[in-house]
């Protein structure tokens, strides 16, 4: 556990989260007075956003407060490449999706990526997997459970 | 009486053949997964929902029990052999369990959370298949403003005893209910923080929530900080069985553990947190050799083991009965019943006896199954577990958005995966604990249900909020664990003294 607290000054992760919710309970604040449909008796669909927008800003504002007496727990250093890895990833797997280009491919780039993300270096050999890990899921899904997963043009060549 | 004949009917849906094959399957499934590293019940119930999303609901749901009691018992065997307890609440079974495991002794420990997780298991769903008729006489009288009542009792305390920080429980807890109000509103609607994105119309489905914050998010944090010294996997040594000496020093800890698991997890309260550290200490003390403790004392093991496993139950009995979720994994099974139209509660009971008791039925059977199987498998998991880290979270990602591609493959629920993955990412970061935001999606619209349900029927007066006994007095007790932890930093200091 990183429970370590710094000692002085503001804790700026504390400040940012804060101004987070701020924004987060403008945002529930500003939809609810743009509703145009009333609830005729009893409370309409407007009042449980302004409550939650009104926790919001109290929890926005106690974490000003945190940060001025302590602040949130100090995180160890983290390893970015690693996350931009896995955050590529994922990125490669929803535009192969959105464009069409079938779920095997797209697991295969999910695979491969987030293995290198966790220090494996032979790509080549991750694709590999990948492509057989989701060629497997594909055909499982597909025979034994009748649900089509998004299909591109490998997908359509087994069906 | 009545129970016991719904509950021989109860194994008669049970024992089907094909259910017992779900039943099979899930006890499989849930271990194999809750053994991974990192990976709780919760998230293993989450990433094989989707498994279940072609079967009828009685056996989806049985194959569930499976999992839940499977995913369970894979923790354990991760927190005895890896010292990487995947939930909070295995984190007691570690201390010593991983102990026990690096003086040779990891079969025995195994063992002893097995079996204690069997008796445990047995006990209290034997109490219940008796509390849960009764409770649900009790709820059917429950009014609109009881439910509401109830549903604050539980935010405050999911929120206020899950994670170190009463603030930033309370913070994941709003942040989910904020999510809950994307979508129509169910009584009038209107469309609420949709932005023109028809996708957001029907709402954030509670489980590309989940495996989020749990999976994609654990994935991101471990490799976020993957130069740390690697976890090792301890090696079983000597005999898996246990001694005559161990069976006489496991019993009572079992039993112990039993009677403070069950009856906290049948609390709105909930959380296996407080009754395993509960358990621990009081095996602690009560020890006859002390000296042990800290160096593997199985009665470290046996009691919190116990009490994980019987609170699991017990957190099933506000979930089936109130349709009452008060942990993570209870509010992903919640979600796994509205799937298939079913909303847990008393009138569940009476519509659906078949598939309530026969869920009950399996939770026997499951239990059984798992100790028949895992013990001699437990060579097998073992071996999981010395699946490669890169591969292992590479595959933990692919299950993870199989499930939303199979669900709903549609790219704005992806991106809302990563984004989900990515905030529990940060979450994990600064530590906020992520099941109070599940828990809030889950409960924040059916609270404003019920609320608005009350205002309306006693025309806009908030006071009958307090007028009702029960209502108030829950609303009391709320109150007071929302206070509680400020005042005395309660959770806190309690599991100081347990280091």
């Amino acid at each position: 556990m990183t429970n370590e607290t710094r000692a002085r000054g503001a804790d700026k992760p504390a400040l940012i989260v804060g101004v987070l919710l701020l924004a987060v309970a403008f945002l529930v604040g500003y939809d609810a007075a743009q509703q145009t449909i009333v609830s005729t008796y009893g409370i309409g669909p407007t009042a449980m956003p302004y409550v939650v927008a009104t926790g919001l800003v109290i929890l926005g504002l106690a974490h000003f407060v945190t940060a001025f007496r302590g602040g949130l727990p100090q995180p160890e250093a983290a390893d970015t490449g690693a996350l931009l890895w896995i955050a590529g990833g994922l990125v490669g797997l929803i535009g192969c999706i959105a464009l069409g280009g079938g779920f095997v491919i797209a697991i295969a780039l999910l695979f491969s990526c987030t293995a290198r993300g966790m220090g494996r270096r032979a790509f080549a050999v991750d694709v590999a997997i990948g492509f057989g890990l989701g060629l497997a899921i594909f055909l499982t899904f597909a025979k034994l459970l009748t649900l089509i997963l998004p299909s591109g043009p490998l997908e359509r060549l087994f069906l | 009486m009545d129970t016991l004949l719904s509950l021989l009917h109860g194994f008669s849906v049970a024992f089907e053949p094909s259910k017992l094959l779900f039943c099979l399957v899930g006890v499989f499934l849930g271990t194999a997964v809750g053994v991974l590293p990192g990976i709780g019940p919760a998230l293993t119930v989450a990433l094989l929902l989707p498994v279940t999303f072609k079967l009828d609901p009685a056996g989806s749901l049985i194959m569930f029990a499976g999992i839940y009691y499977g995913g369970m018992y894979g923790g354990s065997t991760t927190a005895i052999l890896l010292n990487a307890p995947g939930e909070s609440a295995s984190l007691a079974t570690a201390l010593e369990g991983s102990k026990m495991a690096k003086a040779g002794r990891g079969g025995p420990a195994l063992a002893t959370s097995a079996i204690g997780s069997f008796v445990a298991g047995l006990i209290a769903t034997i109490g219940l298949a008796f509390l849960a008729p009764w409770l649900v006489e009790v709820a059917v009288k429950f009014g609109p403003w009881d439910y509401f009542a109830l549903m604050i009792v539980a935010f405050v305390t999911v929120s206020a005893t899950f994670g170190d920080s009463p603030l930033r429980g309370l913070t994941s807890l709003f942040l989910g209910i904020a999510l809950g109000l994307i979508g129509i509103d169910k009584l009038t609607g209107q469309a609420r923080l949709t932005f023109g994105v028809p996708e957001l119309l029907n709402g954030i489905e509670v489980t590309t929530l989940a495996v989020g914050l749990f999976a994609v998010g654990e994935a991101f944090y471990v490799a976020s900080k993957r130069f740390r010294d690697p976890e090792e996997i301890i090696p079983i040594k000597g005999s898996l069985w246990m001694t005559k000496e161990d069976w006489k020093r496991s019993w009572a800890p079992w039993l112990r553990g039993t009677a403070f698991g069950f009856p906290i997890g049948a609390l709105p309260a909930g959380g296996a947190e407080v009754p395993t550290f509960l358990s621990y200490s009081t095996e602690k003390k009560l020890c006859k050799y002390p000296g042990e403790f800290g160096k593997g004392a199985i009665e470290g093991v046996a009691g919190p083991e116990a009490a994980n496993n019987a609170s699991a139950a017990g957190t099933l009995v506000p979930l089936l009965t109130l349709g009452l979720p008060t942990s993570a994994t209870a509010a992903i099974m919640l979600a796994g019943f509205q799937q298939y139209g079913l909303n847990p509660g008393p009138l569940l009971f009476a519509e659906k006896p078949d598939l309530v008791w026969g869920l009950i039925a399996s939770l026997f059977i499951a239990n059984v199954m798992l100790v028949i199987l895992n013990l001699p498998l437990v060579g097998l998991w073992v071996r999981l577990l010395a699946i490669p880290q890169p591969w292992l979270y590479a595959g933990i990602l692919v299950f993870a958005t199989m499930g939303t591609l199979a669900v709903n493959g549609s790219p704005v629920e992806l991106t809302m995966l990563f984004a989900f993955g990515f905030m529990g990412y940060l979450m994990r970061r600064y530590d906020y604990p992520v099941a109070p935001m599940v828990v809030g999606l889950i409960l924040g619209p059916m609270a404003e249900a019920q609320l608005r349900r009350a205002l309306q029927i006693s025309l806009g007066d908030p006071m009958i909020l307090l007028e009702n006994p029960i209502s108030a007095t829950l609303l009391g007790i709320a109150a007071l664990a929302l206070i509680a932890p400020f005042a005395m930093k309660g959770l806190n200091q309690f599991k100081a003294n347990e280091d």
